[in-house]
């Protein structure tokens, strides 16, 4: 069943939601129903971002504010949806695979977890065991933006995994989100709580049909307890003419590392917030990236990392490569609070060209207000590089083939750091086909 | 009768960002030969060589080359490549993110292709390197290092003789390989370069010092200056170089231009 408003965006959630609430996950639960209301509210109050608002000044969601969009109360179980699902399944992973914004667990694969973890849906956690969520619930909902008011009105699953201290999660765990149909919307959200000593390893991976137009509106909220490790990876491979919005928040204890890769491969505007909160003392925050667009593609990056306490060191490195007319936004807030005294920031973002109509608009914003740190920054734009392309050549390599190894070489380091040998395998193994072919 | 020349370069007129750089010059060289070009700096030797390679930005106006009878200017550079022409950079690129052995591996098999054999296998193909590495006396790590990435001046040239020895090219040309190399590199180089020599293949050494030239002896040496070759002559000619400096022969040089250019009016 599906529930379709046929007005734009913004009249058409407000006036679905009234109907969609009770059937919505915990609706029953007073807390969240609250949670679920206020979100509205705010959304009433918010709309959708608009130029005026600085975090969205190089990205128009016009495109999207223009459309209608339903969200799907059932899922159909397709022939094609398990073809989609094998093609996307990574071996050796707990998979869990949500479609259309609702969980299966019929295409999904569970692993042997140790005690004291738990992986699964969040709306069967809500429906079936207590879960002291609300706390995580209330904190995750500072919704900045409209987009993240709309995901804390209409979630309708996501992941819940909590470790108790002390449990190394082996098994990557992998959240394969798929959307079927054009003009729907999902809401997809991720709560993962890792308690102090523990670690896991998450993939966030988005999927979707092509050729036509869809919403997948995420919000991942991770919480990272003291010593804890946790390595995200997320994959985005929406459909080329799909939506991608989505936003991961870190919260960060004491000496706890957190490590955010972020692949963004498809859809025609995707904008992804990726922000950790360096909580407590000694925390290490690694954020790295590739962007690959083309066609008209508009990708977008927002991270934040904030360095609150002090000691607290940062890495991050995003790169891109744009072909034809695509556009990407990188934005790197780096955030140096007062107490935060020998925080240690580096940042680079590095674009690669292909043609003169691509475009990227890099920015780093840098917010220093403590004395002894050491933060660094830089951002290069550039083409590829003419001698290295003419010595491929003289070895007798091809031009194509050339421009092919070089744009590879490039964006290879965005692979480095990533501890999971499969993972980095199967990643490897998807950038020829993600990266632009030689012109 | 001697048979065809394997290069044959004829009044060859090169402009770089519309400066003339050849004006005019000539060279044969045949299979089994090693010529070696001399020539006061500025004076277009790399440019020679990178209009052999196929670099653009070089400009033809006017003249020829030949190539096993072929008109070498009508190739692309990874066509000449595969066809055997072989450039040793005066400065070799740096790459990150290519791995040394991944290029040596993509090139052997690009020529492979083209000459309609088989791709060699990954134990095949690191047994060949590996007799390569000895032969020029190199560290294996810096087969899985980045293309010539943080090399040193000498690690680099060896680099590029090591690519030679792998592609085994017929015609090769060396652009001061010798330069900024330690007695006993130019000494592994000059034996890599001895050991390739034989009745297929010629070699096109560009050097500014006799040294190399005690090592491989050239079957003719040739002063590039103002754009043409100045003055030919056999092995002894470096030496006299080496003692006279090039500016009698820079002088005669303008003389003849001069002349050719008095004589038409
Ligand atoms: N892109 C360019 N624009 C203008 N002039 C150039 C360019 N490239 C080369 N030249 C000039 O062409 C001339 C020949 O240069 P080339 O590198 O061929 O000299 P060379 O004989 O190899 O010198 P060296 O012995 O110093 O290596 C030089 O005067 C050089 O400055
Ligand atoms: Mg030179």
């Amino acid at each position: 069943m599906r529930v379709a408003p046929a007005e734009p965006c913004v009249p058409g959630f407000l006036s679905a939601y009234p109907a969609l609430a009770p059937r919505l996950p915990g609706a029953a639960v007073p807390w969240l129903r609250r949670c679920r209301d206020e979100a509205m509210e705010r959304f009433a109050a918010l709309g959708l971002p608009t130029s005026r608002d600085e975090d969205w000044k190089y990205t128009s969601v016009a495109a999207i504010a223009r459309r209608a969009f339903g969200v799907a109360a059932a899922v159909d179980l397709s022939d094609e949806l398990h073809a989609m699902v094998s093609r996307h399944a990574m071996v050796g992973t707990h998979r869990m695979v949500f479609v259309d914004g609702h969980f299966v667990p019929g295409l999904s694969q569970a692993m042997p977890l140790p005690a004291g973890a738990w992986v699964g849906s969040l709306a069967q956690a809500l429906d079936t065991r207590a879960v002291d969520a609300e706390a995580f619930f209330a904190a995750a909902d500072e919704a900045t933006d409209g987009f993240a008011a709309l995901n804390a009105a209409f979630w309708s699953d996501g992941a819940w995994m909590d470790l108790a201290a002390g449990v190394a999660l082996e098994v990557p765990v992998h959240l394969l989100f798929v959307t079927t149909r054009s003009d729907l919307a999902v809401f997809p959200r991720n709560l993962i709580r890792v308690g102090a000593g523990a670690s896991a390893t998450v993939i966030e991976h988005h999927v979707g049909p092509e050729g036509v137009a869809y919403l997948g509106d995420t919000v991942t909220r991770i919480v990272l307890g003291r010593g804890a490790r946790v390595a995200h990876t997320k994959l985005q491979q929406e459909g080329r003419k799909g939506f991608h919005v989505a936003a991961v928040a870190a919260e960060q204890g004491q000496d706890s590392s957190f490590v955010s890769h972020a692949f963004a491969f498809g859809g025609q505007l995707a904008r992804a917030a990726i922000a950790t909160r360096l909580g407590a003392e000694g925390c290490d925050a690694r954020l790295s990236g590739l962007y690959v667009g083309s066609g008209r593609q508009h990708i977008d990056h927002h991270t934040c990392i904030d360095h609150a306490s002090p000691r607290g060191t940062s890495r991050e490195l995003y790169k891109g490569v744009l072909d034809e007319a695509a556009r990407a936004v990188f934005n790197g807030r780096v955030i140096v609070r007062p107490d935060a005294q020998r925080s240690d920031a580096l940042q680079s973002n590095r674009n690669l060209l292909l043609s003169e109509d691509a475009e990227v608009d890099t920015k780093p914003q840098l917010e220093i207000w403590a004395d002894d740190v050491k933060c660094a920054h830089g951002a290069t734009v550039g083409q590829l590089d003419a001698d290295q392309l003419h010595y491929l050549r003289a070895r007798g390599i091809g031009e194509g083939d050339a421009r092919a190894l070089l744009i590879r070489a490039f964006a290879a380091d965005a692979l480095a750091g990533i501890e999971h040998g499969p993972l980095r395998v199967r990643l490897e193994s998807l950038l020829p086909g993600a990266l632009p072919e030689a012109a | 009768m001697r048979e065809t020349a394997m290069l044959e370069i004829r009044n060859l007129h090169v402009t770089v960002d519309d400066k003339p750089i050849l004006r005019g010059l000539e060279l044969e060289v045949h299979a089994g030969e090693v010529h070696a070009i001399m020539g006061p700096n500025g004076s277009g030797k790399s440019t020679l060589a990178h209009v052999l390679a196929g670099r653009e930005g070089y400009v033809v106006t006017q003249g020829e080359v030949r190539y096993m009878g072929r008109d070498l200017l009508a190739l692309a550079p990874e066509e000449r490549a595969r066809e055997g022409i072989f450039l040793a950079f005066q400065y070799p690129v740096e790459i990150p993110g290519v791995a040394n052995i991944y290029l040596l591996k993509a090139a052997l098999n690009a020529m492979r292709r083209h000459r309609g054999e088989a791709e060699l296998d990954a134990v095949d193909f690191l047994a060949l390197v590996k007799g390569k590495l000895r032969l020029m006396d190199m560290d294996e790590t810096l087969l899985y290092r980045a293309v010539n990435e943080g090399f040193s001046g000498g690690e680099k040239k060896r680099n590029e003789i090591l690519q030679m020895a792998v592609l085994e090219p017929r015609l090769a040309i060396l652009d001061e390989t010798d330069s900024g190399l330690d007695i006993d590199a130019l000494k592994v180089v000059a034996n890599g370069v001895n050991a390739m020599r034989g009745r297929e293949r010629a070699m096109i050494l560009v050097t500014h010092y006799q040294r190399l030239l005690d090592y491989i002896r050239p079957d003719r040496v040739h002063v590039l200056a103002q754009g043409r070759i100045a003055l030919s002559g056999g092995p002894d000619l470096a030496q006299e170089l080496e003692r006279r400096g090039y500016a009698w022969v820079e002088a005669e040089a303008r003389g003849q231009q001069a002349g050719a250019a008095g004589g038409q009016r």
